[in-house]
């Protein structure tokens, strides 16, 4: 998380403070189609540059656009996933501006009437929950790369074609974000429950999560929003809050040395920190939009619409609630169990392979998740198996182990992928549940300490517990705690 | 020997072996050099691929095989179609050096139904143009009178089947772009309905208007043509998933009783004499052969011209936007990217083109979209309800195809909107997206030809070739 704007700030905090921002988010996603939007051309990420061409999608002169089904499909899922009104009728319009990256001179991008609108998302910061509108979910082909750097002729640019007509969908929000971290919340959320429902990858290294900022301040009180700008370019999450805070501060600096704010496009500039206009030429278009000839209007019926909802995946926040309530989590550990689909699916494995919820939520976060993270594994390559987990919880839950000796055979278990009854047996771990063995452990500990035992007698009870650790330890911490208690009491007593 | 050849001709001297498609392929190709020079119809021509597709349709002849019903027709394809390995310049400097990598549908459905393709035809630059005089390589001279325009756009298209250079041609029509170069030349030319014919390949002027069309020297021909290329392409989304009729089993029904509309806003004052007497005498024929004439109130006519030009120039600003020096076709230098896109667009476009770019670019401007774009698009549907509502009290509408008969070259090219005008009579079924055709109506003064033009409902193609035979068989040409 970056430092808070206040902290490196010129401006007073007072000064800040007499402002509020507005902000809101312009979201391009990449849709996980096999296949490009308007041609049977392959997105695969990371090919030969200009290997998954066509006529089409290069636009060559004469060839048109064939809707893919599945884009809109994907559109649809995304569109009831973040709470939109889908609607039956939504039509594609170009929008004109001329670039190399554009093959037709113009991208299809649904403009008056796009395939859903007026939805919202549930953020949620610092405790708080928060309810951030969305305005409007559209469809359109993506550009093509341009590529500036990197080749031997210095005064030359490259295309690659590869990228261009990848499906996108853009989901504008209303502007109801009021900090960067807000922002922040927003977009990681929005990214959660685009991964849930699987529309797309999220992968803002490869493009396919890309982000821009309408950001305006007013003074706090003031009922009309201030002069917005656009901030372009946030293309990563550490990125988006830095942008951001930078501009928020820019425009009060220029608010409060009596200038005025411009609507105007801004470049977020990573190596020198700040926002940067975009160049007069760049920013004065008029993109001409017009209904897309080549293509008749898109048509989602209430039966396709239906089929496609009954088909969702439970979202985040619905499997939160669900977790809470049925397996008892706390709302911190569902929020953890449900960050991921995989996630959840995997402490639902574990339950249902007999583990009870709390103790498979502990294990999950004590252990899984830890180790995982160490190893910078996802849930789903995880060595350890749902039901190799619950089989270890089983194991501690009736006493065959100890918690103690669990971890210890879960670290093994994750090392090499052995089960818990293996490892067990293999290294003698078995819970001490014989009183003859723990009683033999417990009069040692007695006879070495006479003082403790005149303690306890003479009525500390807190003593109790390092008679307890004691014979735990000269037991390997595998005997039975219950054991050891009601041998030690009858010892004491 | 200059016989005059039609399909069926072609068949049955296939058939007896009296010649071979390789000898038809290359007599045409005699006659294109002896005669293209003066004419300039032929833009490139495509020998090896005709020699090839002649060597197979040879093969099934010798095979005794049945042939496919253009087996062997040598047909010409306006420039603005996208043939794979052949240059298509769309007339303009721009796509000089452009060569296809894929074949237009239309292309791909001659072939498959045998015709030999020998080349392409000249046309106005982007098919703008009511006189084929917008061509970047020069104007098409009309066959039948050779100090007068052949038409436009697909004038050279109209052009080389007037004078015996291919026995049919595919044309493209926007506004009256085949059907005005038919009536010129002398020859039926039509445009099936929109959505009638893929659009896959015909490199677009103005997409919601475009349409790929047949000219040929009979109707029975235009239908053989046109049923070749009909039909659903999963590859453009606005060609219809309607069944294809069998229009030749339908065209050969009687016409009498048949309801045919004479819109009163076609016959205003403008029209040229000669033409409105032959039209009349056209009429005549039809109440020869019982049809009924019902005199029709098209109140919408008017605005036809203006919405068009709205319309159609919006649509080609951004269909145009491609042309930009980026990736084929002719690139110029600049200082920076802009100033490539400048001077590959100034070289690369004619006057015309430019003229409706602009004007394109004009209408769809923010301030200005509402005043004209979409109010044509409301005056359209006007339009296209004026032909609704004359449907269910005709069975086709008749009209001049042209207010005037061919006029001499550089005539009009002063005068930008005397040369839209050219397009009144045929702009109206363009924007309401009904099959046309025009069907030769007589010559004035025996040197001038007039057609005839008739609207069907859409999707009413047979009906339309129906009536237009009809003509054809009942002395339409000599009236
Ligand atoms: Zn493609």
């Amino acid at each position: 998380m970056a430092k808070s704007a206040s902290e490196n700030s010129a401006l007073a905090p007072e000064i800040l403070a007499k402002y509020e921002p507005v902000i809101g988010l312009e979201v391009h996603v990449q849709l996980q189609t096999r296949t490009k939007i308007f041609c049977s051309c392959s997105t695969r990420f990371g090919d030969a540059p200009n290997s998954n061409v066509c006529p089409v999608c290069l636009g060559l002169p004469g060839t048109l656009p064939v809707l893919n089904k599945r884009a809109v499909e994907m559109g649809v899922r995304a569109s009831l996933a973040i709470n939109c009104a889908v609607h039956e009728h939504s039509r594609f319009a170009r929008k004109n501006y001329f670039y190399p990256d554009l093959p037709k001179g113009y991208q299809i991008s649904m403009y008056d009437q796009p395939l859903a609108t007026g939805g919202w998302l549930e953020i949620e910061h610092e405790g708080a929950r928060k309810r951030i509108g969305i305005t409007r979910l559209h469809l359109e082909d993506d550009a093509a790369k341009a590529l500036h750097e990197g080749f031997s002729a210095a005064d030359k640019s490259y295309v690659d074609y590869n990228r261009g007509g990848t499906p996108l969908a853009e989901i504008v929000s209303e502007p109801d974000i009021r900090t960067p971290a807000e922002a922040y919340a927003y977009l990681t959320t929005l990214k959660q429950v685009m991964l849930y429902t699987e529309v797309s990858d999220c992968n803002m290294e490869e493009g396919s999560l890309r982000c821009d900022a309408n950001v305006s301040v007013r003074l706090r009180g003031a009922e009309q929003f201030g002069v917005k700008v656009e901030v372009k370019n946030l293309n990563s999450f550490r990125y988006l809050q830095k942008a951001i805070e930078y501009e928020i501060e820019r425009q009060i600096g220029v608010l409060e040395s009596g200038g005025k704010i411009f609507q105007e496009t801004r470049l977020w500039n990573q190596n020198e920190g700040r926002t940067i206009p975009m160049r007069s030429k760049e920013k004065a278009h008029d993109y001409r939009y017009f209904p897309e000839p080549d293509l008749l209007p898109v048509h989602v019926s209430a039966a396709w619409r239906e089929a496609i909802r009954a088909a969702m995946p439970e979202m985040p926040d619905a499997k939160r609630a669900r977790f809470v309530s049925q397996y008892g989590a706390t709302p911190y550990d569902a929020a953890v169990l449900t960050e991921t689909r995989a996630r959840g699916a995997y402490f639902e494995s574990v339950v249902q392979a007999g583990a009870p919820g709390k103790s498979a939520a502990n294990w999950m976060q004590t252990e899984l998740l830890r180790r995982l993270n160490d190893s910078g594994k996802e849930i789903e390559a995880s060595p350890v198996a749902p039901a190799a987990l619950a089989e270890l919880i089983s194991m501690v839950e009736a006493g065959q182990i100890t918690a103690a000796v669990g971890k210890k055979v879960f670290a093994a278990m994750f090392e090499t992928g052995r089960a818990a009854k293996e490892i067990v047996a293999a290294e003698g771990l078995g819970q001490i549940s014989d009183t003859g063995a723990i009683e033999q452990a417990a009069r040692e500990v007695i006879e070495k300490n006479p003082d403790n035992v005149a303690k306890y007698k003479a009525g500390n009870e807190g003593v109790f517990k390092f008679f307890v650790g004691q014979v735990m330890r000269a037991t390997k911490g595998q005997a039975n705690p219950q054991a050891i208690n009601d041998v030690l009491k009858k010892l004491l007593s | 020997m200059a016989t005059n050849w039609t399909i069926n001709g072609v068949r049955e001297a296939l058939t007896a072996k009296k010649i071979s498609a390789r000898e038809l392929t290359a007599e045409f190709y005699k006659r294109i050099e002896a005669r293209n020079p003066e004419l300039n119809a032929y833009l490139a021509l495509s020998p090896e691929r005709a020699q090839a597709q002649a060597e197979r349709v040879d093969a099934l002849v010798a095979a005794g095989k049945p042939l496919p019903p253009l087996a062997g027709v040598p047909v010409a394809v306006k420039d603005v179609i996208s043939t794979r390995g052949t240059k298509t310049t769309c007339g303009s400097k721009i796509l000089e050096p452009y060569v296809p990598a894929y074949d237009a549908t239309a292309i791909e459905r001659l072939e498959a139904a045998g015709a030999v393709i020998l080349g392409k035809t000249n046309c106005d630059e982007f098919a703008m143009g009511s006189s084929n005089e917008n061509s970047a390589y020069g104007p098409v001279k009309n066959p039948v009178a050779l100090d007068r325009v052949p038409g436009g756009s697909s004038g050279g298209s109209a052009a080389v089947v007037a004078a015996g250079l291919a026995v049919a041609s595919l044309g493209t029509d926007t506004g009256g772009s085949i059907r005005q170069p038919g009536a010129f030349c002398g020859i039926p030319a039509m445009m099936g309905s929109y959505g009638r014919v893929s659009r896959y390949g015909l490199i677009a002027f103005a997409s919601s208007l475009d349409r790929i069309g047949p000219f040929a020297t009979s109707v029975g021909d235009v239908a053989r043509v046109l049923q070749a290329i009909a039909g659903r392409d999963p590859r453009d989304s606005t060609s219809t998933t309607d069944a294809v009729p069998d229009y030749l089993a339908e065209m050969d029904k009687p016409v009498k009783g048949l309801r045919l509309g004479i819109p009163k806003e076609y016959f205003a004052p403008g029209m040229d004499e000669g033409v409105r007497k032959k039209i009349e005498a056209g009429i005549e024929i039809y109440r020869k052969l019982g049809c009924e004439l019902v005199e029709l109130r098209m109140p919408h006519t008017d605005y036809a011209i203006a919405t068009y030009y709205i319309i159609a120039t919006a649509e080609a600003s951004s269909n145009l936007a491609r042309f930009d020096g980026v990736r084929y076709g002719l690139r110029v230098d600049g200082d920076s990217l802009v100033g490539m896109y400048r001077k590959t667009r100034g070289a690369g476009f004619g006057a015309e083109v430019k003229r409706r770019i602009v004007l394109g670019t004009y209408v769809l401007s923010a301030g200005y979209y509402d005043a004209y774009y979409l109010k044509g698009q409301k005056v359209r549907a006007l339009i296209a309800r004026d032909f609704r509502e004359a449907f269910t009290k005709v069975d086709a509408i008749l009209t001049p195809t042209s207010p005037v008969p061919p006029f001499k070259l550089g005539e009009r090219t002063a005068d930008p909107l005397q040369m839209y005008l050219a397009d009144i009579y045929t702009v109206t079924g363009s924007l309401a997206g009904v099959p046309g055709i025009s069907v030769p109506c007589g010559k004035i003064d025996g040197k001038l030809p007039v057609g005839l033009q008739l609207f069907g409902p859409a999707f009413g193609e047979a009906r339309v070739l129906q009536l237009a035979q009809a003509f054809e068989q009942n002395g339409g040409a000599t009236v």
